[in-house]
This record gives structure tokens, sequence and C-alpha cells, in this order.
């Protein structure tokens, strides 16, 4: 844009950008520098007084076996859950915008986990797998004689998280793919279809490249959120048992922090989770430029 | 092309199938909150709806206070969701509409930058913060740090920039002031995003989990999602038929909003996206 407002409204735009400045340096980057700060600092036993212990929270941390565990797994349930999630929405969304009868309904139907928080949806999985009285679970046992029990058994706690957080990402992702499925035009599929191109052809070959962006974009932002989001999960579940199996890196840090109250160890596990944010920022600017990100 | 007639039911079926999938834990919990609590430990399970419901729904919203966490997780949605909007728009306007002011770029960056700070990578300085400032167990710890938004800046300004110039320079020609533009020409234009970016932020922080959690722990400022946690007890059975109707009714506002605001949802994020 070329005109813009004369010079004299310069005070105005900071006046307009203040409000914003002022919360992002105060709750943000000001409590982001002091984590680090307190990652060099270890707290003593009644939390009045800090003790400077240099990259000793750091270097415990990453020989603890128990810090190792909490990684790995973290690591793999966002993998699988990312990937369950964006590939059942795609296939729904394509299969949703194809021009059938009563599309409207089944999206509107297919959509609604997204309302559920990530506790709410735990609850509910928690329930409908329930060794005592979950019917997913008696049918489960019934069939395959496989006894689905999350509460004495670390795997099966494992996997309840990942469906629990799938189920709830599925409807945000299906969102956006149905948004950018509006966005394919309808002639370069019918154009497909007059050269007798087969379904999945025409996907690979036109649907997908003109919405890779989008599955990008939502690529990145799933793994943030359920990195960092999926707390709730978690702690109305299992408390990262049995035996620390869902253990993911927010909940021990959220028992270092608040339970035993070891702020200096705790802030260094901010700092390490910091270097994973940083990661996955370096990849999105790399391969996508400033694209429109939503939380 | 038509479309085979074996097609299309194939469709429709691999989509009934995908909704059932879908959908049924929520019918299952609606289910299991109209049973009483024998039935909820019978053995088989039930699947099937119970004469309990009005008893269950009383309950709950009694055990739970259910008002209060209502009306404490819509107020601070509702006042975060619009500081986010009033802020986010007020800086992509500055950030569009003004030229090269000086340090536009490091402001800029600084918003940009919060998307790299998620609640977990500054929790125990956040939380010794609100210590400080006293703002422990207070509206204001659930809803003033979250008023800045990389995503809402980054939207509207996204927005701004597709206006046609010709709008403000027939506006600059009529001497009008930028913050008369801004509100009477730029917010009206904008109603699809606002609405697209209430929707997200109102289900967002009613969603909220871990912040409450730490930061809050008396009944006055208690919201939904805590309080539904605190119904499940850790040593004894717990009532499901019970916690899954205040599962319910916690959900239902979320979801209301969401099922109004659809049509501008999905309008609004597929603006974005034009080129």
């Amino acid at each position: 844009m070329n005109s813009k407002f004369a010079k004299k409204y310069h005070y105005l735009a900071y006046l307009l950008i203040a409000p914003s400045i002022i919360i992002v340096t105060t709750f943000l980057i000001y409590p982001s520098l002091q984590s680090l700060y307190l990652s060099f600092f270890r707290s003593t036993p009644f939390g009045n007084r800090i003790i400077y212990v240099g990259f000793q929270n750091f270097q415990r941390l990453l020989t603890s076996p128990a810090y190792w565990n909490s990684l790995t797994r973290s690591i793999v349930f966002t993998g699988v859950t990312v990937f369950i999630s964006i590939a059942s929405a795609l296939i729904l969304a394509v299969v949703t915008n194809k021009k059938i009868r009563g599309a409207k309904i089944y999206k509107s139907l297919l959509i609604w986990p997204f309302a559920f928080s990530f506790a709410f949806s735990g609850i509910i999985w928690g329930v409908l797998m329930h060794p005592n009285v979950g019917i997913m679970s008696y049918y489960i046992q019934l069939l395959t004689t496989y006894e689905f029990n999350w509460i004495n058994n670390g795997t099966a706690a494992f996997i309840l998280i990942i469906i629990a957080s799938s189920w709830r990402m599925l409807g945000y992702n299906f969102i956006f793919f149905i948004a950018a499925l509006q966005n394919v035009s309808p002639e370069l599929l019918e154009a497909a279809d007059i050269d007798g191109a087969s379904p999945v052809t025409k996907f690979w070959r036109i649907t997908f490249p003109l919405i890779s962006p989008i599955t990008f974009f939502l690529l990145i932002m799933n793994t943030l959120q359920v990195f960092f989001l999926t707390f709730g999960v978690v702690d109305v579940l299992t408390q990262g048992g049995p035996a620390r199996a869902t253990d993911i890196v927010t909940y021990k840090l959220f028992r270092d922090a608040f339970l035993s109250m070891r702020t200096g160890y705790a802030s260094a596990q901010s700092i390490i989770l910091f270097v994973f944010v940083a990661v996955i920022t370096i990849i999105q600017f790399k391969y996508a430029g400033e694209k429109v990100f939503y939380q | 092309m038509k479309r085979k007639k074996s097609t299309t039911i194939f469709i429709h079926l691999f989509l009934i199938i995908s909704v059932f999938l879908v959908s049924f834990p929520i019918i299952y919990a609606f289910m299991v909150s109209t049973l009483n609590v024998n039935e909820v430990y019978s053995s088989p399970p039930k699947l099937q709806l119970g004469n309990n419901l009005i008893n269950n729904y009383r309950e709950a919203w009694q055990r739970s206070n259910m008002g209060k966490l209502l009306f404490n997780s819509a107020f601070i949605s509702i006042v975060t969701a619009v500081g986010k909007i009033a802020l986010s728009i007020s800086a992509a306007f500055a950030f569009v509409y003004f030229g090269n002011f000086p340090g536009k770029n490091i402001l800029f960056v600084m918003i940009l930058i919060t998307h790299m700070l998620p609640l977990p990578i500054r929790i125990v300085p956040t939380y010794q913060l609100m210590d400080n400032l006293g703002w422990l167990d207070t509206y204001y710890a659930l809803t003033i740090p979250f008023f800045a938004s990389a995503t809402g800046v980054l939207l509207f300004r996204q927005f701004y920039m597709t206006v046609p110039e010709s709008l403000l320079e027939a506006s600059l020609i009529d001497g009008i002031t930028p913050l008369r533009f801004l509100w009477s020409i730029l917010i009206p234009l904008s109603k699809s995003n606002i609405v697209a970016l209430f929707t997200i932020e109102f289900i967002w922080v009613w969603n909220q989990y871990l912040w409450p959690l730490v930061t809050t722990n008396s009944a006055r400022v208690r919201v939904v999602q805590i309080g539904l946690k605190m119904l499940i007890p850790s040593d004894a059975q717990p009532e499901w038929n019970v916690i899954m109707a205040a599962l319910i009714i916690g959900v239902i506002p979320p979801l209301l909003v969401y099922l109004t605001l659809q049509k501008s949802l999905v309008e609004g994020f597929a603006m974005q996206q034009d080129k």
C-alpha cells in the first residue's frame, strides 16, 4: 500500500501497538528470560533461597533416565497422534467434499469433538475404555481376549492418551481441511475427470499439492499443540502412570515445579522445551515462510 | 462425468461409519449420564438410556457448584476473547496503515515471538509473577496474560492488506482520521474474521486446563475444567453417571458458540487462504 496516514500520525501507531507489546513483554518475554535465569539455580529445601549451580540442572536432566523416558514418550505420543489425526481428518474432508447428499450434515457431525477439551476427551475415553465399566474395553476383551486395562498397564494407558488426543485433534484438523478444499477449483477436477483420471490420481496430482500448504501448517500446529497442550488428558486419567508410561514432558514439568517445588530443575526443563519449539519454528520458516498460523 | 451408483453408496456407508465412530464417545457419555450408579457398574456394561437423567444432572449441578463454574468459565472466555480481538485489531491496523515508522519490524517480531513461548516454557516465572502481583486466585491471572495474540495480529494484518487502497484514499481526501477509518470502515469489513477469532478463542479459553489448575484454588474463580476434575475422587469409586452429566453440561456452552458461529468460522478460514 503506497498511500499511508501522514507522518504526523506515527505516534498513534505506537499507541495502538503498545497494549500488545506491554502484555507480550510482561507475561511472555520477561518470564521466559526468567526461566532461563532460574535454570542455573537450585532452590533450598524450604524454597526461600536460590543457589547458583551452573549447568548442574541440565546435567542432571540429560543424564536422568526418567527424563529421557519422558522425552521419548512425548515424542512418540506426539508423532503418532499427529499422524492419526491429520491423516483421518484429510481422508474425511476429501470424502465429504464430494458432491453427495447430506454432505453438510456429515460435516457438522464430524467437527464436534473440537468443542471438547483434552481433559474432557480424556474423561470420556477413559470411561469408554475403563477396565470395570467401559463398553469398549469389555468388547475388546470379549473379541480378542486382550485385557485393555489402562489403570494397571502402561502400554494400554499410553494408547489411551493417544486415542483421546487424536479424537480431539481430528475435529480441529477437519475444519481446516474443509476450508482449504473449498479453494480447490471444481473445474480442475472436472477437467481431470474428462481425461479419465482415477480418484486416487486426482487426489495426489491435483488436490494434495493444492492443499499441501495447509497440511504443512497443520503438521506444525498439531505438533506444538499435542506436545504442549495435552496435559489435561494425562492429569485427569493417569497422572503420568502407571510406572511413568504416560509421564509426558509437560506433566513431568508440572510435577517438578508445583508438587516437588524444584523450580530450578523445572525451569531447566522449560528451556529444553524451548529448544524443541525453536527447532519446529526454524523448520516452519524455512519451508513455509510467513504463513498465517493458528494456535 | 456421472459417478457410479455403487460408488455413491460406498461413500455414504464410509461416512456413516465414520460419523458413528467420531460421535459414539459423545453418545456414550450421554447414555452414561442417564444411568444410576448400579447400572454404571453392572457387567456387561450397559449401552442404553436409563431413568436417572434428572437426578444425575441435579446432583452434578449441586455437587460441582455448576452455576458458578459456568459463570467463571464464560466470563474469562468472553473477556479474553474480546481483549485479544481488540488488541490484535489495533496492532494490525498500526502495522498496515502507518508506513515504515522506526522500530516497526522489531515490534512486529516481538509479537510474533509469542508463538515460540507456550505456557510450559515460562510457567514457573509467570506463576511467581502472578504471586508477586497478588493475582493468584483472581480473574486477572486467568485473563490479562492472554490478551496478546500473534495469531490475531497476523489474521487482521493479512486481511487489511487486501482492503482496496481506494477506500483509504477516498477517506483521506474526506479528511477522515485514522481511528475513524478503523472504526467505521475496517472493523465492519472484518466482521467474519472477528467472529472466527472469537469462536476459536472462546473455545480455547474455555478448555484451558493447566493454567487455571496452578493459579486458582478457591471456588470463587474455579472454572468448569477444574471443577469437573474435582468430581473424580482418587480414593473411591467414581460416580461416572454424575461426572458424565457434569461433563455434558460443561461442553454445551462451547458447543453452542461453535454451532452458532460455524458458518462464519468456515468462511473466515476460507477467506484467509485467498491469495
